[in-house]
C-alpha cells in the first residue's frame, strides 16, 4: 500500500514530519527559556550590525544628489528617489560593447564554471575520502598545503602557464583555473568522511553500482548541504570575477568590469555607483537564498536506520 | 587440485575487478588533479624555486641561493614589524574569528528553517555585499564629523577628534575589529552546513543519557560529530588570519604610519607590485607558508583532543 502512495501524499507526509521536528527543536530538554531569549536578542543585534553596509549601499542608491553630498554620510534617506537607477541606461552608451554581451559573459562563466567546479571537486573528494587508491594521503596533504601558500606570488608563474597553454584572451582563462579548488575538495572531503557511512557504500557496491554511480547517487545526496554551500562560494567568487591581465578583448570582459566603468565618474555619480553595486548584489543574494534555504531544510539522514 | 585452480582463477578475476575499480577512481580524480597540478602545484613549485633567485619579472633570473632569505632576516627593517603585526592579528582574529563563526552558527541552528536562513543571511551579508569595509572608514573617520569621533565629542569623553586610522596605537585594534566582523564567511557557512549534518538521533540519545544543558550537548555531542568540518574551519581561518592585507591597506594605507598596520602579505604585495622583486616576494611567501603550516599542524592536534 505504502509503495502506491501518491507523490503529493508523500510530500504532505514529509511536510508534517518537518513541522513536527521543528517543534521538537524548541522543546529539547537541553534548552532553557532564559537562554533562548538572551541568544535571540544577541543574534538580532549582531545581525543588524552585519547588514549595515548592505543596508547603507541600498539606502545610498536611493538618495537624491544633495543628500549624497552630505558629510558625514547619513544612514537614512529623507526624500528617496530612483533617479540614480534612471540615469543608468544613458551611461551604457559609454560602454564599448552592448551590456548584454557583458551580462552573457558573466552568466556563462559563472554558471558553467560553478557546475564543473562542484562536480570535479566533489568527485575528487569522494575518491580521497572513500577509496584506498595509492597516493591519496599525499595528494590530500598537498591540497591542504596549497591553501596556505600566498596566492599573490603565484600570479606570474600562473600567467606563464596560461600563455603557454594559449589561454590568454579566451574564456578558458576564466574557466579552467577556477575549476580545481583546494578549498572545495577539502570541504567536500571532510563532509564525505563524516557523513557518508562506509556501510552505505558497501551496500551500493553489493547491489552492483559502479564507483561513479555510488558517488553520484549515494555519496552526493548525503552531503547535500556541503555541495550547496560550495555552489554558493563558487558562484559568489565567479560573479565578481574581473579580467586581470589575461583578457584584453572587450567582448570577453565581464559585468563587474562594465560596472566599474559606469561607476568611475566622480562624486556626482556616487548614486549611480551605488545603484550598480546594488544591482550586482542581486544574483549572489538569490543564489544564497535558494541554496541556503535547502541547506537549512535538509534534515540529517545518514541513510541507515 | 580442482579447488586450488578455481581459487586462482577467482582471484585473477578479483584482481581485474579491483584494477578496473581503481582505474575508475583515478579517472574520477584526474580532472581535478590535472588542473590542480597545472594551476596550483606548478606555480607553487616555481615560486619556491624563484625564492632562490634574483628576479625582477623582466630579465633572466639570477641565482642568488639564500640571498633573499638573508636579506629578509638581516636587512629588511619592515619585516620584523610586519611579522609582529601579522602574528598579533593572527593570534587575535584567528581563534576569535573561528570561535565566533562556530558559536554563531551553533546559535543560529537553534531556530526553524526560515529564521535560520534569515539570520545566517544577515551574518553572511558582508561577504555577499563585496568590499564593505568602507563603512568603517565612515565610522572611524579622523575628523570631528566621523561617527565615532562626533559621538565621543558630544558625550564629552574626548576634547578633540582622534585620528583613529593614522594613530599607531589604534590602527591594529581597529583592524582586528574589522577583520573579526568580516570573518563570517566561509567558516561560518561551512559550520552551518556541518550542523545540519549532525545526526539528530545523537541528541535524543544524549538527552536520555543525562546531557543536562546546551553546553554539555555542545561539548559531548556536537563538537565530536563536527570534528572534520571544524578542521576545515581551522585551516581556512589560518589562511585568512595570516593573510590579512586588504583591510589594513584600504583603511590605513601602505606603508602605514610607523608601519603600525603593515602585515607580511601587504609587504609581499608591495615588494612584488611596486618594486618588481619577484624572487624576494617569493622568499617572503615561503617563510609565511612555513609559519602557517606549523600553526596548522599544532592546531590539528588540538581539534582532535576536543570533546574527549
Amino acid at each position: 500500500m505504502q509503495a502506491t502512495m501518491s507523490k503529493a501524499d508523500q510530500r504532505k507526509l514529509q511536510k508534517l514530519k518537518l513541522k513536527a521536528s521543528r517543534r521538537d527543536q524548541y522543546k529539547r530538554f537541553t534548552r532553557s527559556k532564559g537562554g533562548n531569549f538572551f541568544y535571540t536578542l544577541f543574534l538580532i543585534l549582531f545581525g543588524l550590525f552585519s547588514v549595515l553596509p548592505m543596508y547603507y549601499c541600498i539606502i545610498t542608491s536611493f538618495k537624491p544628489l544633495d543628500e549624497l553630498l552630505v558629510f558625514p554620510p547619513r544612514f537614512y534617506v529623507i526624500s528617496p528617489t530612483v533617479a540614480s537607477y534612471l540615469t543608468l541606461p544613458s551611461l551604457l552608451d559609454n560602454l564599448a560593447v552592448p551590456l548584454s554581451r557583458y551580462a552573457f559573459n558573466s552568466i556563462f562563466v559563472s554558471v558553467v564554471t560553478t557546475f564543473f567546479h562542484v562536480l570535479v571537486g566533489s568527485a575528487a573528494a569522494y575518491v580521497l575520502a572513500k577509496t584506498n587508491i595509492k597516493g591519496k594521503t599525499v595528494i590530500f596533504a598537498v591540497v591542504q598545503m596549497s591553501l596556505l601558500y600566498n596566492a599573490y606570488t603565484l600570479e606570474i608563474p600562473r600567467y606563464l602557464i596560461y600563455s603557454g597553454l594559449g589561454m590568454i584572451d579566451t574564456y578558458w582563462a576564466y574557466i579552467l583555473p577556477m575549476i580545481p579548488s583546494s578549498m572545495g575538495v577539502f570541504l567536500m572531503k571532510q563532509f564525505m568522511e563524516s557523513n557518508v557511512p562506509d556501510a552505505l557504500i558497501e551496500a551500493a557496491k553489493i547491489d552492483g553500482a559502479g564507483s561513479f554511480r555510488t558517488f553520484w547517487q549515494i555519496a552526493m545526496p548525503n552531503v547535500k548541504p556541503a555541495w550547496l554551500t560550495l555552489t554558493l562560494f563558487s558562484f559568489r567568487d565567479l560573479w565578481s570575477i574581473q579580467p586581470g591581465g589575461t583578457i584584453f578583448s572587450e567582448e570577453l570582459k565581464t559585468l563587474p568590469f562594465a560596472a566599474s566603468t559606469i561607476a568611475q565618474s566622480g562624486i556626482a555619480r556616487q548614486g549611480c555607483a551605488m545603484a550598480v553595486t546594488v544591482i550586482m548584489m542581486i544574483p549572489p543574494i538569490l543564489v544564497y537564498l535558494v541554496t541556503q534555504r535547502s541547506v537549512t531544510q535538509t534534515m540529517s539522514s545518514s541513510g541507515i536506520k | 587440485m580442482e579447488n586450488a585452480k578455481t581459487v586462482t582463477v577467482l582471484s585473477k578475476q578479483q584482481k581485474r575487478d579491483r584494477f578496473l575499480a581503481n582505474l575508475v577512481h583515478y579517472l574520477m580524480l584526474s580532472p581535478f588533479f590535472i588542473l590542480f597540478f597545472a594551476f596550483t602545484v606548478l606555480p607553487v613549485i616555481s615560486s619556491v624555486v624563484l625564492s632562490f633567485f634574483d628576479f625582477d619579472a623582466v630579465s633572466t633570473p639570477r641565482w642568488g641561493f639564500l640571498d633573499n632569505y638573508l636579506r629578509l632576516f638581516v636587512q629588511d627593517d619592515v619585516f620584523p614589524k610586519a611579522l609582529s603585526n601579522t602574528l598579533v592579528l593572527a593570534i587575535v582574529t584567528g581563534p576569535l574569528g573561528f570561535f565566533v563563526a562556530f558559536m554563531l552558527a551553533w546559535m543560529v541552528n537553534e531556530f526553524g528553517p526560515s529564521v535560520r536562513t534569515l539570520l545566517s543571511f544577515m551574518f553572511y551579508a558582508p561577504a555577499l555585499a563585496g568590499n564593505v569595509y568602507f563603512i568603517w572608514q565612515i565610522l572611524f573617520s579622523g575628523d570631528a564629523y566621523g561617527y565615532i569621533n562626533s559621538t565621543l565629542l558630544s558625550w564629552g569623553l574626548i576634547v578633540e577628534p582622534i585620528q583613529w586610522l593614522k594613530n599607531p596605537s589604534y590602527a591594529l585594534p581597529i583592524i582586528c575589529i574589522v577583520q573579526l566582523w568580516m570573518s563570517m564567511g566561509v567558516t561560518f557557512l561551512s559550520n552551518i552546513s556541518g550542523l545540519q549534518n549532525v545526526n539528530p538521533e545523537l541528541y535524543e540519545a544524549g538527552a536520555i543519557d543525562g546531557v543536562k544543558n546546551r553546553w554539555h550537548e555542545l561539548w559531548y555531542i556536537t563538537i565530536p560529530s563536527m570534528k572534520s568540518i571544524m578542521m576545515f574551519g581551522v585551516v581556512m581561518q589560518i589562511q585568512s588570519a595570516f593573510s590579512i592585507s586588504v583591510v589594513p591597506i584600504a583603511l590605513c594605507g601602505y606603508p602605514s604610519i610607523n608601519n603600525s598596520a603593515d602585515t607580511i602579505v601587504s609587504l609581499i604585495t608591495d615588494v612584488g607590485t611596486s618594486r618588481y622583486e619577484m624572487g624576494y616576494a617569493a622568499a617572503i611567501s615561503v617563510v609565511l607558508f612555513i609559519l602557517m603550516f606549523a600553526t596548522k599542524s599544532l592546531l590539528g592536534k588540538l581539534v582532535n583532543m576536543a570533546g574527549r
